[in-house]
């Protein structure tokens, strides 16, 4: 797939920042089969690119993504839901190993909510509506919400909202820790821009052993956590860039990173 | 009178106008008028060529408040009614749309504004007011708590010490007296408030909208910033104001034209 076979996305480049937009506006940017391909493509693509560091995710100013494509699902049965495992693609999303921002403002529900909950930083203007409305239509979230929310604002919140389907708002989101910022509406693209603009100048290779390390709390241990936290931390004394940070620390200096 | 026009949206030029329409009741809130106010707003909200708007009342009144004999109440105080749901679903909404509103909006206060209707001119942007209009804080009168944001918007626009004797007492302020505390921007003679109204209302049509809107979402965020909390609470103080024997007693007493004798439970 290329980029000018997409139809559900747009692809764009700033500088070292990656940023793909869900572009479905007609259906509030409703995770279609086909646009989690074109995503997954995409991030891999920048994922690969050597030149971009940092990606951000984004939907419209309405919609980051009001969910899965409900149209696509409603006949499905067991068998034949299984038999696709349409969520095999999103676990895709999860294994990028550079950082992911989500800028979202509008809807991110259900879907469009375990999607951004699978990038690692999220950023929402203070139109936001987060929630996991899937009981409302006789189903529970499938694509990671069940477990990711649960792990960001605990059990009881998780229950709440995943048994009422109950949305919260960006002030909400902010006090449970699920997004980092809340900015006006006309701000969050920049905002995250100038937080991805701020990370991208770090050292790639440490980016990805730290986001690699972080995302390994879910599902170890303390102790193992610790010790793949410790091993990740030895293995880059073989960077240029830990020497060229440490380096321009003690010259009192800004390092320039390499990526190697 | 049909039920179709309770409410009358009108254009003029960059300007929307909302007319609560039913006069013989100085336009009390029933649950049509709270829901047509709410889609009227909304509509006014994404209609792009308005950058300014009007709320008036037809007749003699501004806004009575609630209706206290419309259906929803009467039938429900025999067996005490859930106050707090009612807000919720009828005003809440209307006060949060009006304070989140990107355009400035004006009460044009052509007569009495009660309970609710009081409300109503405290969320906009800007109150004018005829000479012989009276605010009333009615809400204690019956055994509730003031609502739709009366409990903060009032003592944030003049105070809590005016605020809180208005609320006790359930008097009536005139509009000379709320032009001193500054609760209203201008008092006119009735029979210009329209004319008053709409001349403001045509020159901040014509003023930079997104700055004048951006200014209104910084003091909402500096004033109001917990608006949607407390509209909530309030809510839920109603409900428990809505229980009591005291607000029984209250509606009885006014349907039945008499004094109250209130036990204090």
């Amino acid at each position: 797939m290329t980029e000018a076979t997409y139809k559900n996305i747009l692809v764009d480049q700033d500088g070292a920042i990656g940023i793909v937009t869900l572009n479905r506006p007609k259906v509030l940017n409703a995770l279609s089969h086909e646009l989690m391909d074109e995503l997954v493509a995409a991030l891999e693509i920048f994922d690969r690119d050597d030149k971009i560091r940092v990606i951000i995710l984004t939907g419209s100013e309405r919609a980051f993504a009001a969910g899965a494509d409900i149209g696509e699902m409603s006949d499905e049965t067991t068998i034949s839901i299984m038999q696709k495992d349409r969520f095999a693609t999103w676990a895709k999303v999860a294994k990028i190993k550079k950082p992911i921002i989500a800028a979202v403002s509008g809807y991110a529900l259900g879907g469009g909510c375990e999607l951004m909950m699978s990038c690692d930083i999220i950023i929402a203007s203070e139109s936001a509506q987060i929630g996991q409305p899937e009981i409302n239509i006789g189903v529970i979230p499938g694509a990671g919400g069940t477990q990711r929310l649960t792990r960001v604002v605990g059990k009881h919140k998780a229950m709440e909202m995943i048994l009422t389907g109950r949305p919260m708002n960006a002030q909400e989101a902010f006090h449970y820790g699920l997004v980092v910022k809340v900015v006006p509406v006309e701000l969050y693209l920049d905002e995250a821009k100038s937080l991805a603009r701020e990370i991208a100048k770090k050292s790639p290779v440490a980016l990805k052993m730290a986001k690699e390390a972080v995302l390994k709390t879910f599902d170890t241990s303390i102790s193992e956590g610790l010790e793949f936290e410790r091993k990740n931390f030895y293995m880059l004394f073989s960077s240029e860039d830990q020497k060229e940070g440490m380096k321009a620390f003690l010259e009192k200096r800004q390092p320039t990173f390499s990526g190697r | 009178m049909t039920e179709e026009n309770i409410l009358v949206i009108e254009k003029k030029g960059k300007v929307g106008i909302i007319t609560l329409n039913r006069p013989d009741k100085l336009n009390a809130f029933n649950d049509e008028l709270t829901f047509r106010l709410q889609d009227a707003l909304k509509e006014l909200e994404k209609d792009k060529e308005v950058r300014a708007i009007v709320i008036t009342g037809s007749g003699r009144g501004f806004c009575a408040g609630q209706d206290l004999q419309s259906r929803s109440i009467s039938q429900e105080v025999g067996e005490r009614p859930s106050l707090g749901d009612s807000i919720r679903r009828r005003y809440n909404p209307i006060i949060a749309k009006l304070r989140r509103m990107e355009k400035p909006i004006i009460a044009a206060v052509n007569g009495v504004a009660a309970g609710a209707g009081a409300s109503l001119a405290f969320a906009c942007d800007y109150r004018i007011a005829g000479e012989s209009v009276s605010f009333i804080q009615s809400f204690t009168k019956v055994g509730l708590v003031p609502d739709s944001g009366s409990t903060f918007l009032l003592p944030r626009l003049i105070g809590v010490t005016k605020a809180f004797e208005l609320m006790l007492s359930a008097e009536k302020l005139p509009a000379a007296e709320a032009l001193k505390l500054n609760l209203i921007n201008k008092v006119c003679p009735d029979t210009d408030v329209m004319k008053e109204a709409m001349e403001l209302a045509d020159k901040l049509a014509a003023g930079p909208t997104k700055a004048f809107a951006l200014t209104k979402r910084a003091i909402n965020r500096a004033i109001f910033p917990d608006l949607e909390e407390l509209l909530e609470y309030e809510a839920n103080l109603q409900e428990i104001a809505g229980r009591s024997d005291d607000f029984a007693e209250g509606v009885k007493a006014f349907v039945e034209k008499r004094t109250p004798a209130y036990s204090g439970k």
